[in-house]
C-alpha cells in the first residue's frame, strides 16, 4: 500500500467527483439525486481512503511522511511537494469526516441548482485537503487562496437574506489579509531561493526580516482564526451561510489561520514568534472574554455560536503561543474538538431551521416535549462546547490552560473566566430553545429527528466522546511535531533573553 | 470485584435512560434501583474489607491524557476514605432510588429520572474514587451536571430552569478555581497525581512561586485555589446561592444530591488532600473562618424560612459549615465522620420532608400546614429522629459527630478554632430551634390547609417508609457504631494512610481532652433551643410574630437571605448583559465594523462618487482643470529652482 499515492488521491478524488456531478444530465430531480449520490459515495470514499493516512502514520517517525514530490516549474524550483505530520494529518482527517456529514445535512435542505452545490464543496474539499498537505508555498497560497473561491460562492448563492453582504465581508476581510501573506512569501522566496516549506522550516532568518514576515503571516492568519478584532466577518458569514456551510466554515476554514501558525510562524520565524506572544496573548484573552459576553447577549442561534467559535479560538490562538508541550497540543486538540462540536452545534441549529424556517431564540421553547432525542443530542454537544470532561472540549481546553498557567498566571487566570461565561451563554440558549412550555402551534407539530439526521449525528456523538475519554489515539501522533516545535521555540526564547540581558 | 460497584450505577443509567420506551417504567425502576442495591451491598463488603483488613488497592484502568510531563490515568483508588464515601453513596442512593418509586410514581417520565439518579450516583463513584486531580474534576462537573439536569427535570417550570442554570453556574464559579488549583499543582509538582503529589508535599511546604506578579507562598495559593472549587460545590458563603434555589428539583433529588452526597464533596476533596492542606496553614484558617461563618450565616436565614424544604436546605449549608471548620482545625476524620452521619439524618429529613409534601398535596409552604401528626404517624416519627439526630441529642448519630467536631474546634486553641468553637455553639442553638420549629409547624397546631387538602392526608406506601426507616436506624446507629473507628482509639489503624495529620497537630487527642463544660455545652444549647421553639409556637403562638416585628430590620435581613442574590444580580449578573449587549452593538457594531469593513466601503463609494462628479464632461471643466494643473506645475518648477 506504501506506494500509492494516497495524498494526491484524497486531494483530488473529490475533484473528479465534481466532474463527474457536472457531466450529469437529465431532469431537475434525477440530476439532483445522482449529483447527490456522486457526492456522498465520493466523500466517503474519500474519508475512508484518508484513514490509511492514520492507520499508516508512524507516530515515532521525525519529519513529514507519505511525501510526494515531483518538478512543476524548475525553472522557479517550484515543485509539486505533498506531505504530513502529526499536525496536518489530523485536519485533513477532519476536512474529510466533516464532507459526507455535510452532504447529507444538505439532502433535503438545498433544492436549487443541487448539482453547482455540490460540484463548489467537492472543490472546497479538494482545496482544504490540498492545502493542509501541501509543503510547498506555491501550492499552499493556490489552496489556501483557492477555499475562498468555493465558500463565497456557497454563501452569495445559496446563503440567508443577506447574503451578498455577507460575502462580500468574508471575501475582503480573508482577501486583505492574504495580500499580505503573498509579499511574505515573495520575500521568502527570495531569501531561500526555494518555495519548498521544509526548507524555511529549516532556514535561520534574520532577526529584523522575521519580524516584518512574522506581521505579514500574521495579518493573513489572524483573520482566517479570526482573532479579536478582524472577527466581524465570522457571525454575519454564519448566518447567512446554509447549514453545510457553517459546518465547514466552522469547522475547517476556521482551522487554517492557527494551521498557519504552526506550519509558518512559529517555526520560521521562531523569534518573532515570542517577541509577539504577549500580542497574541492579549487578543486571545480579548476575543475569550469579550466574545463570551456578546454571545450572552445574541436572539439569533447561529450568531451566538458563530461568536462562542471566536471564543473557543481564542482558547487555541493562546495555546499555540504559550510555547509549551501541553498548550500547543492542546490548542490542536481543541481545534479537532471545536471542528466536531461546533459543526455538530450548526447542524443542531440546522435541525430546526429546517422545520420552522427561523433562527430567532425567542421563537423557539420547550422543544424537549416533541423532540427528546435532539434534545438529547443537543445537550450532549452543549456540554462538549462548554468543556465538560469526558466529553473533547475539555481536553484541549484543560491543556490549554495547563500550558498558559505555565507562561504566564495572569493569562491563565483570565482564559479561565470563559470557563464560567462559555456556560452561561450555552446553558441560557439551551434553556430557551429546548426547555419550557410548549406552546405555539408551530412548535407542536416539530417532528423529532429523522433517520437520515441520526446518521448524520450517530458518528459526531461517537467522535466527541471518544475524543474525551480517550484521547492517547489522537495526542500519541502530535507529540513528536510539537516537541520538535516547542524545542526550536524554547531555544528562540532562550536567545531572546541573552539579547535582552546584553542590552542591559 | 471493587470496580464493579462503581459502573453498576452507570450500566443502569445507561439501560433506563436509552431503552426505558422498551423496558417500560418498571422495568426501568427495576434495573435502576437492582443496580444501585448491589451496589450498595458491594459497598458494605468494600468498608469492612479496606477499613478492618487492610485491603486498600488501585485499579488501573488506561492512559486518558498524556502530553509532555501532563500524565493522566483514569484508575479508582480503593483505601479508607473512598470505601466510607462509596458507603455512603451508594447506601444513600440505593434508599433514594427505591423512595422514588414511590415518590414519582404519578410522573411522566419515570425511565428518564431513574436514569438521572443512576447516573448522578456513578459520577459521584468517580469523583470518590479518583486516583488524581483531574479525573476528580471529572466526576466532579459530572455529578454537576447530573444535579442541573435533576434541579430541572420539571422543565415546564421557569423557576426549575432558572434554579438549574444558576447551579451550574455558580458551581463552575467554584470550578474557575478548582482548575486553576489543578493548574498550579501541575505547575508546582509536574504531576497531578495524588500519591506524587503527597509524597512532594513536605519540600514543597514553604516555598514560593510567581502568581499574578506577586511572590506567593507556593501551597497557600494552590489550597486556596482549590478551596474556593470545593466552596462551590459545598455552598460555602458566597458561593452558596444555588443551593436553597435547587429545592427546585423533585425531593429525593434534594435528599441524595442536595444533602447527602454531591454537596458533601467539598468535604471529601479537602480531607482527600490533607496531606497537602497540612502543609498550609493559611489555607486551614481560612476554611475554618469560611466554615464556621457559613455555619452561622445559613442557621440565621433557616429559623426565618416557611418553605420546609427550603428550612431543611439552610440546614444542610449550616451543617456543611461544621465540617468545614472541622477540617481548618485538622479533625479531617471528624469532617468525614459528621459526612457520614449527616447524610444518614439529613437524607431522613429531606425524604421525610417529601413524605409530608406527597400527603399534602404537593404543598411544601409551612404556614398551609398543621395539625397533621396523627394522620401520618410514621412520618412523624421519622422527622423526629432525624431532627434529634441533627440537633445533636445524646445518643443519637448527630450528637457524637457534631461534638467532636466543637471539641476539636475549641482544643485547637487557636483565634479561628475558638471563632469557630462559638459560633458553632450559636448555630446548634440555632438548629435545634429551627428543627423543632418545622416539627412544630408542620404536624403541630391547628390545621392551615384547606379541607380538600385535608380530606386527602395519607401515610405514604411502603415503598417510601421503608427507605426511612433504613435511614432512620443509621441517623440513630450510626455514630454510635462508627465512633471507636472514626474519631476514637481505632482511628489510626483504621483511616492507615487515607488521612494525614502532621505531627504537630493533634485535634483528636486534643479533643478528648477538653474541659467538661466544652462536652456539655452542646447538648445544653439543643434543649435550650427545643425549649425556645416549644415556647415560641406550642405555647404562645404569637409569640414569632412579634419577635419579627420588635426585630424588623434584623428579620428582614435574615429572611431575605442576607441579602446575596439581590447583589450578585446588581454586580455580576445584569452588568454580563449590559456589557454584552453593549460590545456587540456599540464594539463590533459601531466601532469595528464602522471603522473597518463596512468604514471603508462607505468611504471608497464617497469617493468614487466625488471623483464621478469631476466627470462632467464639459470641455471646459477639463480645460479648466488643466490650467490649474499647468499653474502648479510651473510654480512647483520655478520654486524648486530658486
Amino acid at each position: 500500500m506504501s506506494d500509492l499515492p494516497i495524498l494526491s488521491l484524497v486531494t483530488f478524488l473529490p475533484l473528479v467527483g465534481a466532474a463527474l456531478i457536472f457531466v450529469i444530465r437529465g431532469d431537475a430531480e434525477t440530476v439532483a439525486r445522482n449529483a447527490r449520490n456522486v457526492a456522498l459515495w465520493t466523500t466517503c470514499i474519500n474519508f475512508l481512503l484518508s484513514l490509511l493516512l492514520w492507520i499508516d502514520f508512524e507516530p515515532g517517525l521525525a519529519g513529514f511522511q507519505f511525501v510526494e514530490k515531483a518538478n512543476w516549474i524548475a525553472d522557479f524550483n517550484i515543485t509539486y511537494h505533498l506531505g504530513v505530520d502529526g499536525i496536518s494529518v489530523f485536519f485533513i482527517l477532519l476536512s474529510t469526516f466533516l464532507m459526507p456529514i455535510c452532504v447529507l445535512a444538505s439532502w433535503e435542505a438545498v433544492e436549487k441548482r443541487v448539482k453547482e452545490y455540490l460540484i463548489a464543496f467537492l472543490v472546497l474539499e479538494t482545496m482544504m485537503v490540498g492545502m493542509f498537505s501541501s509543503l510547498d508555498f506555491v501550492m499552499f497560497y493556490i489552496f489556501f487562496e483557492g477555499v475562498l473561491i468555493p465558500m463565497f460562492l456557497i454563501i452569495g448563492i445559496w446563503g440567508g437574506q443577506r447574503r451578498v453582504y455577507a460575502a462580500f465581508k468574508f471575501f475582503l476581510y480573508t482577501l486583505l489579509g492574504s495580500v499580505l501573506m503573498l509579499l511574505a512569501i515573495l520575500a521568502i522566496y527570495v531569501q531561500i531561493g526555494s518555495t519548498d516549506i521544509p526548507t524555511a522550516m529549516a532556514f535561520a532568518f534574520a532577526p529584523a526580516l522575521q519580524t516584518w514576515l512574522w506581521l505579514a503571516f500574521f495579518a493573513s492568519f489572524a483573520v482566517k482564526v479570526p482573532m479579536w478584532p478582524v472577527h466581524t466577518w465570522l457571525p454575519d458569514a454564519h448566518v447567512e451561510a446554509p447549514t453545510a456551510g457553517s459546518v465547514i466554515l466552522a469547522g475547517v476554514l476556521l482551522k487554517m489561520g492557527a494551521y498557519g501558525f504552526l506550519r509558518f510562524s512559529l517555526p520560521m520565524f521562531p523569534d518573532a514568534s515570542v517577541y509577539f506572544a504577549p500580542l497574541v496573548y492579549t487578543l486571545s484573552i480579548v476575543a475569550i472574554i469579550y466574545t463570551s459576553l456578546v454571545a450572552l447577549a445574541q436572539e439569533d442561534m447561529k450568531k451566538l455560536i458563530a461568536y462562542s467559535s471566536v471564543a473557543h479560538m481564542g482558547y487555541v490562538t493562546l495555546g499555540i503561543f504559550t510555547f509549551t508541550q501541553q498548550g500547543m497540543e492542546g490548542a490542536i486538540f481543541q481545534m479537532l474538538s471545536h471542528g466536531i462540536v461546533s459543526g455538530a452545534l450548526f447542524l443542531c441549529v440546522g435541525v430546526v431551521y429546517d422545520r420552522l424556517h427561523t433562527r430567532e431564540i425567542a421563537r423557539y421553547g420547550g422543544l424537549v416535549h416533541r423532540m427528546p432525542k435532539y434534545a438529547v443530542v443537543f445537550m450532549l454537544f452543549m456540554m462538549a462546547s462548554v468543556g465538560l470532561p469526558g466529553t473533547s472540549g475539555f481536553v484541549g481546553e484543560f491543556l490549554v490552560l495547563v500550558g498558559a498557567f505555565r507562561a504566564n498566571t495572569w493569562v491563565a487566570l483570565l482564559a479561565t473566566t470563559g470557563v464560567v461565561l462559555g456556560c452561561t451563554y450555552m446553558l441560557y440558549l439551551y434553556r430557551r430553545v429546548i426547555f419550557g412550555k410548549l406552546t405555539r402551534d408551530d412548535l407542536k407539530a416539530m417532528l423529532d429527528l429523522d433517520r437520515r439526521e441520526i446518521a448524520i449525528f450517530a458518528p459526531l456523538v461517537v467522535l466527541v466522546l471518544w475524543m474525551g475519554i480517550y484521547p492517547s489515539s489522537f495526542l500519541d501522533l502530535m507529540e513528536l511535531p510539537v516537541g520538535q516545535l516547542v524545542d526550536r521555540l524554547k531555544l528562540a526564547e532562550a536567545a531572546g533573553q541573552a539579547i535582552f540581558l546584553v542590552q542591559r | 470485584m471493587f470496580a464493579v460497584a462503581i459502573f453498576l450505577p452507570l450500566l443502569a443509567a445507561v439501560v433506563a435512560g436509552f431503552f426505558g420506551r422498551w423496558i417500560g417504567d418498571r422495568g426501568a425502576q427495576i434495573v435502576t434501583c437492582g443496580g444501585l442495591l448491589i451496589s450498595m451491598l458491594i459497598s458494605w463488603w468494600m468498608l469492612y474489607a479496606i477499613g478492618f483488613q487492610q485491603q486498600a488497592q488501585t485499579v488501573e484502568l488506561f492512559t486518558w491524557m498524556a502530553s509532555g510531563s501532563f500524565e493522566v490515568s483514569w484508575a479508582l483508588r480503593f483505601d479508607t476514605l473512598t470505601a466510607v464515601m462509596v458507603f455512603v453513596v451508594t447506601t444513600v442512593s440505593a434508599m433514594v432510588h427505591v423512595y422514588s418509586v414511590g415518590y414519582m410514581s404519578h410522573d411522566h417520565s419515570i425511565p428518564r429520572f431513574m436514569a438521572y439518579l443512576s447516573i448522578f450516583t456513578f459520577f459521584m463513584l468517580m469523583l470518590v474514587t479518583a486516583d488524581n486531580f483531574v479525573q476528580m474534576f471529572f466526576g466532579w462537573e459530572g455529578v454537576g451536571v447530573a444535579s442541573y439536569l435533576l434541579i430541572g427535570f420539571w422543565y415546564d417550570r421557569p423557576s426549575a430552569n432558572a434554579a438549574a442554570m444558576k447551579a451550574f453556574i455558580v458551581n463552575r464559579v467554584g470550578d474557575f478555581g478548582f482548575a486553576l488549583g489543578i493548574m498550579a499543582i501541575f505547575f508546582l509538582f509536574g504531576t497531578v497525581s495524588f500519591d506524587a503529589v503527597f509524597q512532594a508535599a513536605p519540600q514543597m511546604a514553604g516555598k514560593t512561586f510567581q502568581f499574578l506578579g506577586m511572590e506567593v507562598d507556593a501551597l497557600t495559593t494552590a489550597c486556596l485555589l482549590l478551596f474556593v472549587g470545593a466552596m462551590g460545590k459545598s455552598a460555602q458563603l458566597g458561593l452558596h446561592t444555588w443551593l436553597p434555589d435547587a429545592m427546585e428539583g423533585p425531593t429525593p433529588v434534594s435528599a441524595l444530591i442536595h444533602a447527602a452526597t454531591m454537596v458533601t464533596a467539598g468535604v471529601f476533596m479537602l480531607v482527600r488532600l490533607s496531606p497537602v492542606f497540612e502543609y498550609a496553614p493559611a489555607a486551614l484558617a481560612v476554611v475554618t473562618v469560611v466554615g464556621a461563618s457559613t455555619a452561622i450565616f445559613a442557621a440565621t436565614v433557616g429559623m426565618t424560612q416557611f418553605d420546609i424544604k427550603r428550612v431543611i436546605a439552610y440546614s444542610t449549608c449550616s451543617q456543611l459549615g461544621y465540617m468545614f471548620f472541622a477540617i481548618g482545625v485538622s479533625a479531617y476524620q471528624a469532617a468525614i465522620f459528621h459526612l457520614m452521619t449527616h447524610a444518614f439524618f439529613k437524607a431522613l429529613l429531606f425524604l421525610g420532608a417529601g413524605s409530608v409534601i406527597h400527603a399534602m398535596s404537593d404543598e411544601q409552604d409551612m404556614r398551609r400546614m398543621g395539625g397533621i401528626w396523627r394522620l401520618i404517624p410514621t412520618t412523624y416519627a421519622m422527622m423526629w429522629i432525624g431532627s434529634l439526630a441533627l440537633a445533636g441529642l445524646p445518643f443519637f448519630a448527630g450528637f457524637y459527630s457534631k461534638d467532636i467536631i466543637l471539641e476539636a474546634a475549641y482544643g485547637a486553641h487557636s483565634g479561628v478554632g475558638q471563632y469557630a468553637f462559638w459560633l458553632g455553639i450559636v448555630a446548634a442553638l440555632l438548629t435545634a430551634f429551627y428543627s423543632w420549629r418545622l416539627i412544630f409547624l408542620t404536624f403541630h397546631g391547628k390545621p392551615r390547609a384547606n379541607e380538600h387538602v385535608m380530606a386527602h392526608v395519607h401515610e405514604s406506601p411502603p415503598v417510601m417508609i421503608g427507605p426511612l426507616v433504613v435511614l432512620a436506624l443509621g441517623a440513630v446507629f450510626s455514630g454510635w457504631l462508627a465512633y471507636e473507628a472514626f474519631v476514637g482509639h481505632d482511628h489510626k489503624a483504621f483511616w492507615g494512610a487515607a488521612i494525614f495529620v502532621a505531627e504537630r497537630h493533634d485535634p483528636l487527642e486534643a479533643a478528648h481532652h477538653v474541659p467538661g463544660w466544652v462536652k456539655l455545652l452542646p447538648i445544653f444549647v439543643a434543649v435550650a433551643g427545643i425549649l425556645v421553639a416549644w415556647i415560641a409556637y406550642i405555647l404562645r403562638p404569637g409569640l414569632p410574630e412579634a419577635t419579627a416585628e420588635a426585630l424588623r430590620p434584623i428579620h428582614r435581613f435574615f429572611f431575605n437571605k442576607w441579602y446575596f442574590d439581590e447583589l450578585y444580580d446588581r454586580l455580576f449578573v445584569r452588568p454580563a448583559f449590559y456589557l454584552g449587549r453593549g460590545l456587540w452593538k456599540t464594539g463590533d457594531g459601531a466601532l469595528i465594523d464602522g471603522v473597518g469593513p463596512d468604514g471603508v466601503a462607505a468611504a471608497t463609494r464617497s469617493l468614487s462618487v466625488q471623483a464621478s462628479r469631476l466627470q462632467s464632461g464639459y470641455v471646459y471643466h477639463y480645460a479648466f482643470a488643466m490650467l490649474i494643473g499647468v499653474v502648479v506645475l510651473v510654480s512647483w518648477y520655478l520654486y524648486a529652482r530658486i
